[in-house]
């Protein structure tokens, strides 16, 4: 959890226009100024550059959604039609799905659905917190141990097991084949440049379209149930991984490399035997990253079939229950929590070497598997003889019950009046003026300003992009609700940075709050957000300002976490320095450490509006009416172009604000080199 | 599960265990293989299609329960990957389940036997701060509006309205009807209740869309806004109806709850397509049950067991032979 998801690699080949600071806010102010001016007198003369003709829109829903038809029903290779494949696919990830399941939770069955007997019952709770926690001694210690175990029996106590399980098995399966194909795309793309070149903005769209965009191409194509939602949960997951990986392997020593082809390795001894082991480190980072996001994904995927935790926390909200709602969310947080320390505890002890060993007998050689098969196995004939340890009984389970609704409803209560006047104070005087200017901002001028920032910033190649992808909002008729998205984003995006950086400037010095802080924003991160979404509703009514809550309390980890990284990176000797020639602490602050993390902190900036993007599917749940509404209405229309559309609206402007900000960010770092 | 039918044509992964596949059950002469009903998020849902599946249990037929959204699952029961849903709404689903139909691949095995029913809503202690309630008229008031209305608003009344996805034509109607209201669509039922929770915790106004079968016209005490009867006239033809130059003057259609099925399970499952077609509950007997799972904290498959306990004869009677 400690990385943020799009850990990008750019590269701009093209030169930075060599300028100073007052020429590039000279050439702004104008282009601001003339902005400003045609807005004014623009609307009389043409009314084109405010509201997109409707004659001129390039009608691709309508495309998309025939070319999926057609996928659907025609699109053949000769022997076999292209759904016969994708069911084929869905087949083949069914099976490890099926073992994991029976593993984990239903126990391996004969027969199908509820004529089924079960043959052999599953692993017993006992047996898997006992193996966790075996793992965690393995990869961590003691500390580790303890905390995994405090993670899953979390999960017992609270009575989540068998619903975790099912969470866990799909994980189980999702993970490894995100982690396979991750690897193989970035090994591809480190190899063969022009692949590269077509995967980047592949990978970009991946991680940038709301996935309720493409739910219901997925279900035509993998059919209903956990495949479907595994295959979801890859898409979203796998781009981080295949980044991480061309990241690692550039960043392999040369000499490394010329010992390789010193000792005359082949070209595929070079791969597996040199380039990936060094690596190692890197791509532990991706499994890290494949885990989390997998995790993300599981309330959307338990809307198309994959149950688990998922639906709990659903069915839970449908009828109001804060309390189970809480419960089964914090059982996914504490999922991935366990997971998250025991993957990156394994990364960390990867790169330690291998105790060298001959000659001695295979407990010596592995004590740790033969250890987990003697759990197994005695955990088997444990929960034979004694029911309670096999499945843990009901009636020891604990529960909140109704605390946490009546916690809700005593704030309720009491404090309505008070949030009710803040809330009507920050809408009526911030975010109502706010998106009253961006709606009425004409696209021609916003296009051609986003594509002379592009420009300045990164040169022709990037105003092309800023430029082509703002037009191409405007020219599927996206615009209005764009501007929605941009505002409602935007808005939150200043919130987060602004409660995020000032608290990442005050965890930088202190350790024991940083940990603290951690704890929070890791949570904040995994606990699905439909958790906390309703009892915010029953304060804040439904709308703009609870949506605006929803995303800052998603977006704000990021802030926090580069902040604190940059500030935590800075020179030791550098600070020295200024100490010795008589710096106050806040010059030492505002001078020195802040401006040497900037690169850092844009990086975070950049990473919060990538958070607050994704937040977007979850607003619409609170009637909100931007893109993400646009893509929630199509997937329940089971309008396939019309959400796909909207979801690359959402993807474009995700591209624009990270291009923009990271050749900023180059900038800047140039500049201070 | 492992589904050991399957596994030949895919890769041998468990061989081990296969042996035991032998010892299937039959008991029908139909397909074995398992039907697969579909579950949403709602409670009522949930227990109409768990009571479903108990009673083709007890016929002897293999079923599976399967996870899937209510609007997009029709594309899998077009396709047979789903084989029957219990719960189309005419007030939500009529659209989606008319579309599925038409292509042949989708059957309606008729009415549930419960009314859907979907009107603007209030709670009780509205009525003293707006006397004339449920008549639609007093709404058209200017104290009612201002009774309902918070600082965005006023001093025009504030609806909350279901998802936009749900349709329902209200911005329509507050214009045919010429009502000092504006309509606020929620994003979610879930957000929907939560509101009205919030607002029946102060005693505060609210006006709101609500659907039954549903627990939340069980737990909290209120009223439906009576507004001039549904017709099909009213919502097509502008001259009918209290307004003459405008349609939607009038109240949101009631209807039946559909059963559909996937067109091929008459043909797999003779048996089976019967007994859902028989299938029969009531209003009251679901909004008991919705409440003793939402309200009382039941477990479904509890609820579920003590109807098939208590209602032998009648089930019975649709899986005869």
């Amino acid at each position: 959890m400690t990385h943020a998801p799009t850990d990008r690699i750019d590269v701009h080949d093209t030169a930075l226009p060599g300028s100073t600071g007052t020429r590039d806010a000279l050439v702004f102010g104008g282009a601001l100024a003339l902005l400003l001016i045609v807005w004014q007198i623009g609307p009389g003369l043409a009314k084109w550059a405010f509201d997109y003709p409707k004659a001129w829109q390039i009608p691709a829903a309508r495309h998309i959604g025939r070319w999926t038809k057609w996928l659907l029903d025609d699109a053949t290779f000769g022997l076999f039609t292209f759904t016969d494949l994708t069911r084929f696919i869905a087949a083949v990830i069914d099976v490890p799905y099926r073992l994991a399941l029976s593993l984990l939770a239903t126990g391996f069955l004969s027969g199908q659905g509820s004529s089924a007997v079960q043959v052999f019952p599953p692993l017993s709770y006992i047996a898997v917190l006992m193996l966790v926690t075996l793992a965690g001694y393995y990869a961590g210690g003691r500390r580790l141990a303890v905390l995994v175990a405090a993670c899953f029996g979390f999960l017992i106590v609270f009575g989540q097991w068998t619903s975790a399980m099912v969470t866990l098995a799909s994980i189980l399966v999702a993970v490894p084949i995100g982690v396979v194909l991750g690897l193989l795309l970035g090994l591809g793309a480190y190899r063969w440049p022009l692949f590269e070149k077509a995967l980047t903005p592949l990978l970009d769209l991946m991680q940038t379209i709301p996935v309720f965009a493409y739910l219901v191409p997925i279900l035509f194509f993998f059919g209903f149930g956990p495949t479907a939602a595994i295959v979801a949960t890859l898409i979203y997951a796998l781009p981080p991984m295949a980044r991480i990986t061309v990241l690692g392997l550039r960043s392999v020593p040369s000499e490394i490399r010329d010992l390789g082809h010193m000792v005359g390795c082949s070209r595929r001894q070079m791969t597996w035997k040199i380039m990936v082991p060094s690596a190692a480190d890197a791509l532990m980072v991706g499994v890290n990253q494949v885990i989390m996001l997998s995790l993300n994904m599981v309330i959307i995927a338990s809307m198309i079939g994959a149950g688990g935790l998922g639906f709990d926390v659903l069915g839970a909200l449908r009828r109001l229950d804060i309390g189970a709602g809480l419960e089964a969310g914090f059982a996914i947080v504490a999922l991935a929590v366990a997971l998250d320390r025991l993957s990156q505890a394994l990364a960390q002890k990867t790169g330690a070497p291998l105790p060298a060993g001959k000659r001695r007998s295979i407990v010596a050689r592995h004590p740790y598997l033969v250890a987990s098969l003697a759990i197994i196995v005695v955990g088997f004939v444990l929960g034979l003889i004694i029911p309670p340890l096999q499945t843990f009984p009901e009636a020891w389970t604990l529960s909140t019950g109704g605390f946490w609704n009546e916690v809700v409803r005593w704030i309720n209560v009491n404090f309505f009046d008070a949030l009710e006047a803040l809330r009507n104070l920050v809408l009526l005087n911030v975010l109502v003026p706010f998106k009253r200017f961006l709606g009425e901002l004409p696209w021609l001028g916003v296009v051609l300003l986003l594509a002379l920032a592009g420009y300045r910033l990164g040169g022709l190649r990037l105003a092309l992009t800023a430029g082509m992808l703002s037009f191409l909002i405007a020219a599927t008729g996206q615009w209005e609700k764009a501007m929605i998205t941009v505002y409602l984003c935007g808005i939150s995006v200043i919130v987060a940075s602004l409660i995020g950086i000032p608290l990442g400037i005050l965890a930088s010095e202190r350790e024991r709050l940083w940990r603290w802080l951690q704890v929070v924003i890791d949570t904040l991160q995994t606990l699905p957000s439909f958790v906390y979404l309703m009892p915010v509703v029953m304060l804040f009514r439904v709308g703009d300002f609870t949506a605006m809550i929803a995303i800052v309390a998603y977006a704000v980890a990021p802030a926090i976490r580069y902040t604190v990284l940059g500030l935590q990176r800075v020179d030791p000797q550098v600070v020295e320095a200024g100490r010795a020639m008589g710096c106050t602490p806040r010059q030492i602050l505002m001078k020195i450490k802040l401006k040497l993390a900037l690169p850092e902190i844009l990086l975070g900036l950049n990473q919060t509006i990538m958070f607050a993007l994704s937040m977007l599917v979850i607003t619409a749940l609170v009637g909100t009416r931007d893109l993400g509404q646009e893509v929630y209405i199509a997937l329940t229309k089971a309008d396939t172009g019309r959400g796909i559309v909207a979801g690359l609206a959402v993807a474009f402007i995700a591209i624009i604000a990270d291009r923009l900000i990271s050749a900023g960010a180059a900038r800047m770092k140039e500049r201070m080199a | 599960m492992i589904d050991f039918a399957r596994l030949p044509k895919i890769t041998a992964a468990a061989l081990m265990l296969a042996g035991a596949s032998i010892a299937t059950p039959s008991y029908a002469q139909e397909s074995t293989d398992p039907i697969k009903l579909t579950l949403h998020d709602w409670t009522g849902q949930l227990i109409t299609t768990h009571i479903m599946g108990d009673v083709l249990k007890k016929a002897g037929y293999s079923i599976e329960y399967v996870q899937a959204d209510y609007l997009a699952q029709f594309a899998g029961l077009e396709s047979g990957d789903l084989h029957v849903a219990m719960e189309i709404w005419e007030t939500t689903g009529r659209e989606a389940m008319d579309a599925a139909t038409a292509t042949g691949k989708v059957e309606n095995l008729g009415e549930t036997g419960m009314e859907a029913k979907e009107e603007w809503w209030f709670p009780e202690y509205m009525k003293e701060k707006c006397p004339g309630l449920p008549n639609w008229e007093a709404l058209k008031s200017e104290a009612c509006a201002e009774a309902f209305s918070i600082p965005e608003t006023a001093p025009k009344g504030r609806y909350l309205g279901g998802p936009v996805t749900w349709g329902g034509f209200d911005d329509e109607r507050v214009e045919a009807l010429d009502l000092p209201f504006e309509v606020i669509h929620a994003g979610t039922d879930a957000a929907l209740f939560a509101e009205l929770e919030s607002a029946y915790q102060r005693k505060a106004p609210i006006l709101l869309w609500i659907y039954a079968p549903h627990w939340a016209p069980i737990k909290y005490k209120g009223e439906w806004v009576e507004f001039p009867p549904f017709s099909k006239a009213c919502y097509e033809d502008a001259s009918t109806g209290v307004n003459p130059d405008a349609a939607y003057d009038c109240g949101k259609p009631f209807g039946p709850i559909w059963k559909v099925s996937w067109a091929g399970l008459k043909d797999k499952w003779p048996g089976a397509h019967k007994a859902i077609t028989a299938f029969k509950l009531d209003n009251d007997e679901m909004g008991a049950m919705i409440a003793k799972v939402d309200l009382d904290g039941k477990k479904v498959e509890d609820v579920t067991a003590e109807w098939i306990a208590a209602n032998e004869a009648r089930w019975s009677e649709w899986i005869k032979k």
